[in-house]
């Protein structure tokens, strides 16, 4: 168990100059909220030395300037910061709705993921669409946001071979994640249908759409409202 | 401001500096030079701070152009590892490799892109950064930053070259999930020699040689990952993530490279060959120190 000094929060050297913080190794709502509570703890009270923080489902990976700072003193550090955690209020999720236009060209695994589960296209859509995702982290390429969890019946491994490019906006599934690829590249994830949304842009301020926390649903729409819609945010 | 025109662009040139540390949390690796130190090396040749932009050549160079500005000996040998000036309308043409797999062209004053999020480094995956987020293409224009007036160019001692010389023994430590592999699989993976796979890239090193078996007892949840870390997929073929790695990953890691030893993996070349070495934290914090000493001693 974790308690509020962080006891139960294992540590890892992962490397010369990083350091692994785990909570347990099971994807539960607790251990990503303490994920989160720490990530945001170091990012409004940052540590000289610490330049890079990449978190996980239950899991903090800590980058740290190995010439000033050796692992046993960020422990010490993070151990002071995991005695804090329960200061840490997190504000109310953000809810955020992604419109996706499902199967056809968009969506090429649609039939084969109904195949395997012998359900029909719309049972699948329903069922993809009715959930309401959680954001455990962004990781693999900017913006990429691993939401869970996938309704069971929905539950599909990754394609055996990826695909070498997936488009950009596509939206998958993968086990019992699912999450839209950000920008056009290889990938494993089943592809259900497509976004006409821009999950990643430089051009404005919070540069990915989703972050770490957020709260989401996917909206089915049909082609012509996909045109519409991506000429609209072109 | 003066300007490079890429006549040639090589197999694959793109513009790198030292990376942009920080924007894990989105998704966003840091990237960088694939051999930062010699970046670091070049950028001091020509009077830059270390970090400036350069282009990064990778196995076969190309060959550009500084029509306003100066360039290179048309024709004549130029050597690595020094700084020159150029004279208008010469053109710096770079053939292929004849050791190592990556070349940088610092120019006084840096390339100057747009940055995105603080660094000049492209990222191919996602089309971000550097010039139009891609490598550089035969007509392209890139602009030369303007250089600072109290610079001044900086040699690195023919000691400090050689004991910065890319290694083909990679020096590792442990990785998190080193205890999940039999010690005959760790015995097996630093007893073998290693061959660098033709389909690697900025995004990973692939390994072919012997298999590494996987350790049982199921997947494992994907975590934070590194540049260096040593990931052993199915297959037990393992992969050395390298400067464009995704920022998170599922697969067990048998190792780390250390951070001295990161220049080299800038260095391989797909056939080459290479074997692991372990050693513990603190000859690998010693060795990182000793590193960046070699640049701070002039």
């Amino acid at each position: 168990m974790v308690t509020s000094a962080g006891e139960g929060a294992r540590f890892q050297s992962a490397s010369d100059q990083s350091l692994l913080v785990s909570f347990g190794q099971e994807i539960t709502l607790q251990a990503h909220q303490q994920v989160v509570k720490l990530l945001r703890l170091l990012e409004s009270e940052p540590v000289a030395g610490i330049r890079n923080l990449h978190p996980a489902y239950c899991s903090l990976l800590v980058k740290f300037d190995g010439l000033g700072l050796r692992h046993e003193e960020v422990e010490a550090i993070l151990r002071r910061y995991l005695g804090r955690l329960e200061e840490v209020d997190l504000p109310e999720p953000r809810q955020v709705e992604i419109p996706v236009c499902y199967g056809g060209e968009f969506g090429p695994d649609l039939a084969a993921v109904c195949t395997m589960h012998g359900m029909t296209p719309a049972q699948a859509i329903e069922l993809h669409a009715s959930a309401e995702y959680l954001v455990y982290f962004l990781g693999f390429v900017p913006g990429f946001a691993y939401l869970g969890e996938l309704s069971e019946a929905l539950v599909t491994p990754r394609l055996a071979v990826p695909r070498r490019r997936v488009p950009a906006g596509s939206v998958g599934i993968a086990g019992n994640q699912t999450g839209v690829y950000p920008f056009a590249t290889p990938g494993g994830w089943r592809l259900l249908g497509r976004t006409p949304m821009a999950m990643f842009r430089t051009d404005r301020d919070e540069l990915s759409l989703l972050s770490i926390g957020d709260r989401v649903r996917f909206t089915p729409i049909s082609a012509e409202r996909f045109a519409a819609l991506e000429k609209e945010w072109a | 401001m003066g300007v490079i025109q890429v006549q040639e662009p090589g197999l694959f040139t793109t513009v790198q500096d030292l990376g942009r540390e920080g924007f894990g949390p989105l998704g966003v690796s840091a990237s960088g030079a694939a051999d930062a130190i010699s970046l670091r090396m070049g950028n001091r040749l020509v009077g830059n701070a270390e970090g400036a932009a350069g282009l990064e050549m990778t196995l076969l160079g190309g060959t550009f152009l500084f029509p306003d500005f100066g360039a290179t000996l048309d024709g004549k040998p130029v050597e690595l590892w020094t700084a020159f000036e150029s004279r208008p309308g010469q053109a710096l043409r770079l053939g292929p490799t004849c050791s190592g797999a990556r070349c940088y062209l610092c120019v006084r004053g840096g390339i100057a892109v747009k940055l995105f999020l603080g660094s000049a480094s492209t990222h191919i995956l996602s089309g971000l950064g550097g010039h139009d987020g891609r490598a550089l293409r035969k007509g392209d224009v890139l602009n030369i930053g303007a250089a600072s007036v109290s610079s001044r160019e900086r040699s690195l001692s023919a000691r400090a070259l050689k004991e910065l010389q890319a290694r083909k023994v990679l020096r590792v430590t442990p990785g998190p999930q080193s205890d999940w592999f039999p010690e005959s699989a760790r015995r097996l993976f630093y007893e073998s020699r290693y061959r660098v796979a033709e389909e690697s890239n900025r995004m990973g090193i692939r390994l072919e040689g012997a298999i590494v078996p996987v350790p049982s007892g199921g997947e494992m949840i994907s975590e934070g990952v590194l540049l260096g870390a040593i990931q052993v997929p199915e297959g037990g073929k393992p992969i050395i993530l390298f400067v464009e790695q995704q920022t998170t990953g599922g697969y067990p890691k048998i190792a780390n490279v250390i951070s001295a030893d990161f220049h080299s993996l800038g260095q391989l070349r797909p056939r080459d060959e290479i074997r692991f070495e372990r050693i513990d934290w603190e000859t690998a914090r010693a060795l990182l120190r000793k590193q960046e000493e070699l640049f701070a001693s002039d």
